[in-house]
């Protein structure tokens, strides 16, 4: 289908153009620009350009193939780079040098890399949709080639064969290649949703302990700027216990880009050895990329997200941040004309976030595996105020909360968790797995942990009226040992040895803490007095 | 497709900035046009919208003088292009580029967009050389590397420009001959920016001014940071100079977009601010960087006074956003004559990890820093519970905390003009620690990793 531009707006392009669908995959003007359809109107399209749109004229041609804008999906995504279109930035790079151009287009997947495949069905096998036909094995992971089709499975083969290489075909007429492509905004099926039973432990003391995240939950954690949200975001990354990691670059800093690529090279994954970035796809959009494909890239990058699950892994998606992508909604729909909602939001900004975190979650797959996909997204609201529209919208569909406190933060208190906002509505299911499998006594602690932090809280606002000396020793060893973990558990310091901290030793250090507690109580109330306990040294509080 | 330029005598309205020219063929969004008024009046502009043949131009400089009837307009059938070349330098212009020192034009080698492409991530090279300003409380606690951006959040009355120039003036990369200024003067009145000049001539250093005063119109408010930019990849990436880029006040750039914003009778976002600030100030604070494989790197130190010194103002706030942390100036520090009045809490860099240590300046750098900073948090905290009990109603401890955040401001912070090396600053610190008995920080086996 070929028609012409006739109007244009920033990056939005009205076209005089017939038989389109909304969300085709269009090229536009001279220098074939990737846009898509975003409005249909009688005889003419809108469409988003998802590149810099300057230069382009009215009267330029505009094409397109019918097919809605789609991602590749295949093996060798795992360690590469791309832009929020799916563009390999590693190539764009190659072909385009050190600025990004634009009207390139390099497939996601190097098509001549050649995989060795291994066949898990035969010739004459019943196949539904989405099953797997055989694997190849992409780093450490067993990579399945799933059928797109229902059919009886009439030729396959062993074999090195590249993305693009048909590896078996069905009696319907259908070719299965290795790599195939999905439309973006659709989501994978899977046969039903699974209640989340397992944790997910992300080496972060303060979260494992306090704000337990789970296989296939989805957390936000928004905070103003300097809150650390970056820091901890790749923390979690690093050393989250899941399969694959899939990391959105969404509308942040180049330079935090470039800064996380080189370490991920440097760093071993803990858990299976290996490079941290052969279990990792990062998508950078930068602030400076353009805005509407930021927009799309939260998409692409769920649905390469959806694509391992669907083999039976632990994915987790994290992004930074959600905020940048609703800003980029907002100025699609301003281009658009449409009427703003709250803070000049679309109104449908909820229904999209909602849709869109509903797709965490642990699933049995159209092959009958169980795989999880699990969210983790930052969150930058405007002036550091929680009331606005984006955190408004994810709190009512996250399970977990993590508020990052600039008063913290500005006290260097990182991760600058808020122990008191903060909640996390998985803790009935993560409590009695981290009681069977860690230490009978997580529960336990964990509710000693946080009274004596909600009692530190009240007693350090009588304290600031009487003065810390004018408080009983009862409460002055809460303060003391509210300090302690504070220090010793809630903090940790991403820059050294203890970035990683499993939740055995999360435990012992809180046991430890506790335990000291208990045992100068226990003096207290039998009359001795709080500085002589502790002027004895016979304890590790500091 | 036309192959030349064209002009048309078809302008339909004209309303601030912005001119409605009808019946054009093929014009291009983005594209130069050149507007002809009455009596010798010519101006430049810019395509910013085209709905068939009706095209909507932004005009760079005063409309004013501009009518309907004679106005010709002539399409460039190109994008704004900055002409570049090492000549540039030592010259002065203003914001549409144009030489404002009297001197001829200069022989570009090339010319560049204004707006420039994103440099790819994969192409980036990670920031991590240090930069020494000769500030303490930026060296010591808040480090600067090259190709960070790093805004000063300033209020009004505070000796920001002062700090801008004293970095200007005492920063190590004088000592290295590849070094260069780009300075940005945006709607700064002609006694700031005097100073300002002053300071620059005085480095007796390579650089290129890009001046928009108070008085000249603000679209072209929005063109200058751009030019400088243009200018500064070109002396960074191609000519291998390390370039700092000041550009002074980034207040009255974002006035000026929200101005145009309006103009254009776009949806205002918070506090009338258009939704796509964001995305804008990225387009310019992200050219900041270093490549991979190239000399040269463009640093920027934006100055963004805060309206109403409120840090959650949208401008400071989506600064900071996408800035590598930020250097904060305090009234209550200037007011007790403390210079410069940085106020470390609310400071931060974040690409300090990378130029620090030993190597760069000291191996005991982040541990003397963490200590100082935690121990000046405290005794800002006792502060405040001193104003409610008193010195007397204190313990010992706390009292100690107290001295020694007065003695950290007066003397640690506090300068004067005097450079001060990172070593320097950092055996201040040191020495204020030791006097500060019981500091339960301090570390017993110095070996032992300090919490970040």
């Amino acid at each position: 289908m070929k028609g012409t531009i006739v109007a244009i707006s920033g990056v939005t392009v009205t076209v005089a153009i017939d038989g389109l669908k909304l969300y085709d995959r269009v090229r536009v003007g001279e220098r074939r620009l990737v846009g898509e359809v975003v409005r249909l109107e009688p005889g003419r399209a809108i469409v988003q350009v998802y590149e810099e749109a300057r230069g382009l004229a009215v009267g330029e041609p505009v094409e397109s193939g019918g097919k809605p804008l789609s991602v590749q999906l295949g093996p060798g995504l795992l360690g590469t780079m791309f832009d929020g279109l799916q563009r390999p930035l590693q190539v764009l790079y190659d072909q385009a040098g050190a600025f990004i151009g634009s009207g390139y287009e390099p497939p996601a997947l190097a098509a001549e890399t050649r995989w060795p495949f291994t066949p898990l069905r035969q010739v004459g096998d019943q196949l539904e949709a989405g099953e797997a036909v055989g694997y190849v094995e992409e780093g450490a992971f067993r990579h399945v080639i799933p059928t797109p089709a229902a059919g009886t499975l009439e030729r396959i083969e062993a074999g090195e064969f590249g993305v693009d290489d048909v590896i078996a075909h069905l009696d319907s007429g259908i070719d299965i290649h290795l790599a195939h492509h999905w439309p973006v905004r659709q989501q994978r099926p899977s046969r039903q949703k699974l209640a989340p039973k397992r944790p997910l432990v992300t080496g972060q003391r303060c979260l494992d302990f306090l704000f337990p995240m789970v296989k296939g939950g989805a957390a936000i954690f928004p905070g103003g700027f300097g809150t650390g949200k970056t820091v901890l975001e790749q923390s979690i990354a690093k050393y989250a216990d899941v399969d694959i990691v899939v990391y959105v670059g969404c509308g942040e800093r180049g330079n935090e880009m470039a800064e996380m690529l080189d370490e991920f090279v440097d760093l071993e994954d803990p858990y299976r050895g290996g490079r941290l970035l052969e279990r990792t796809i990062v998508l950078a959009n930068t602030s400076n990329m353009p805005v509407a494909a930021r927009e799309a890239s939260i998409y692409t990058a769920i649905a390469m997200a959806e694509y391992y699950r669907d083999m039976g892994y632990d994915v987790l998606l994290l992004a930074d941040s959600i905020s940048r992508w609703a800003e980029a909604l907002r100025e699609i729909s301003s281009s658009l004309e449409e009427m703003p909602g709250e803070e000049g939001y679309p109104t449908y900004l909820g229904s999209r976030l909602s849709a869109f975190l509903e797709r965490a979650g642990v699933v049995e797959t159209a092959d009958g595996r169980t795989g999880s996909l699990s969210m983790v997204l930052a969150v930058s609201p405007p002036g550091g105020d929680f009331t606005e529209p984006v955190t408004q919208c994810c709190l009512r569909v996250s399970g977990a909360f993590y508020m990052l406190d600039a008063e913290l933060a500005h006290s260097r208190h990182f991760p600058a968790i808020n122990w008191s906002q903060s909640y996390s509505l998985y803790e009935r299911v993560t409590g009695p797995a981290f009681d069977a499998e860690i230490d009978e006594n997580w529960s336990r602690l964990r509710e000693r942990c946080r009274k004596i932090l909600q009692q530190d809280g009240e007693l350090r606002e009588v304290a600031e009226i009487v003065g810390q000396e004018g408080l009983q020793d009862e409460d002055q060893l809460v303060l003391l040992v509210a300090e302690n973990l504070r220090q010793r558990l809630l903090c940790q310091n991403a820059y050294s040895e203890d970035a990683f901290c499993p939740p055995e030793k999360t435990l012992s250090i809180c046991r430890q803490i506790i335990d000291d507690f208990d045992a100068i109580t226990a003096r207290l109330e039998a009359g001795e007095a709080l500085n002589i306990v502790l002027a004895e040294g016979d304890h590790a509080l500091e | 497709m036309r192959l030349s330029e064209h002009s048309y005598r078809t302008v339909s309205c004209i309303r601030g900035p912005l001119l409605f020219v009808e019946n054009v063929i093929a014009a291009r969004i983005g594209e130069v046009v050149r507007i002809e008024g009455p009596e010798g009046l010519v101006l430049d502009g810019e395509v910013l919208r085209i709905e068939n043949d009706t095209v909507l131009i932004q005009v760079f400089g005063e409309t004013r003088g501009l009518d309907i009837d004679r106005t010709r307009i002539v399409f460039s059938d190109s994008i704004k292009q900055v002409p570049v070349s090492e000549e540039c330098l030592g010259r002065i212009f203003d914001g549409s580029f144009r030489p404002l020192d009297g001197d001829p034009p200069f022989y570009a080698t090339k010319t560049e967009p204004v707006v420039s492409r994103a440099i790819n991530p994969v192409a980036r090279a990670r920031p991590e050389q240090f930069i020494e300003t000769g500030i303490a409380a930026i060296d010591a606690l808040n480090t600067l590397v090259k190709g960070q951006k790093l805004p000063i959040f300033s209020c009004a009355g505070l000796p920001s420009k002062e700090l801008a120039a004293d970095i200007l003036r005492h920063s190590g990369l004088l000592g290295s001959k590849s070094f260069a200024v780009v300075f940005v003067a945006l709607g700064l009145t002609s006694r700031e920016y005097t100073y300002y000049l002053e300071t620059i001539e005085s480095l007796h250093k390579p650089f290129v001014a890009i001046v928009n005063l108070a008085d000249r119109p603000v679209v072209e408010r929005l063109l200058a940071p751009r030019v400088g930019l243009t200018i500064a990849e070109y002396l960074a990436f191609e000519k291998g100079l390390d370039v700092l880029v000041l550009v002074s006040d980034m207040v009255n750039y974002c006035d000026a977009l929200r101005e145009v914003s309006t103009a254009r009778e776009e949806l205002p976002g918070r506090r009338g601010y258009p939704g796509y600030m964001y995305s804008d100030l990225a387009s310019l604070y992200e050219r900041a960087g270093r490549i991979k494989g190239r000399e040269g790197s463009v640093t920027m130190l934006p100055v963004v006074t805060m309206p109403e010194d409120d840090i959650t103002h949208p401008i400071p706030d989506l600064t900071g956003y996408i800035t590598e942390g930020q250097i904060v100036l305090s009234r209550e520090l200037y007011a007790r004559g403390i210079y410069p009045p940085i106020d470390v809490l609310p400071s931060l860099s974040r690409l300090m990890q990378q130029g620090i240590g030993a190597g760069q300046t000291r191996d005991d750098h982040r541990r003397v820093a963490d200590r100082l900073y935690r121990n000046y948090a405290r005794g800002r905290e006792v502060r405040k519970l001193e104003a409610i009990v008193g010195r007397d109603g204190l313990p010992e401890k706390e009292v100690g905390l107290l001295d020694f955040s007065s003695a950290f401001e007066r003397q640690f912070i506090h300068q004067g003009e005097q450079r001060r090396s990172v070593v320097e600053s950092l055996d201040v610190g040191l020495r204020l620690l030791d006097e500060l008995k019981g500091d339960s920080d301090a570390p017993s086996d110095p070996d032992q990793p300090d919490s970040a």
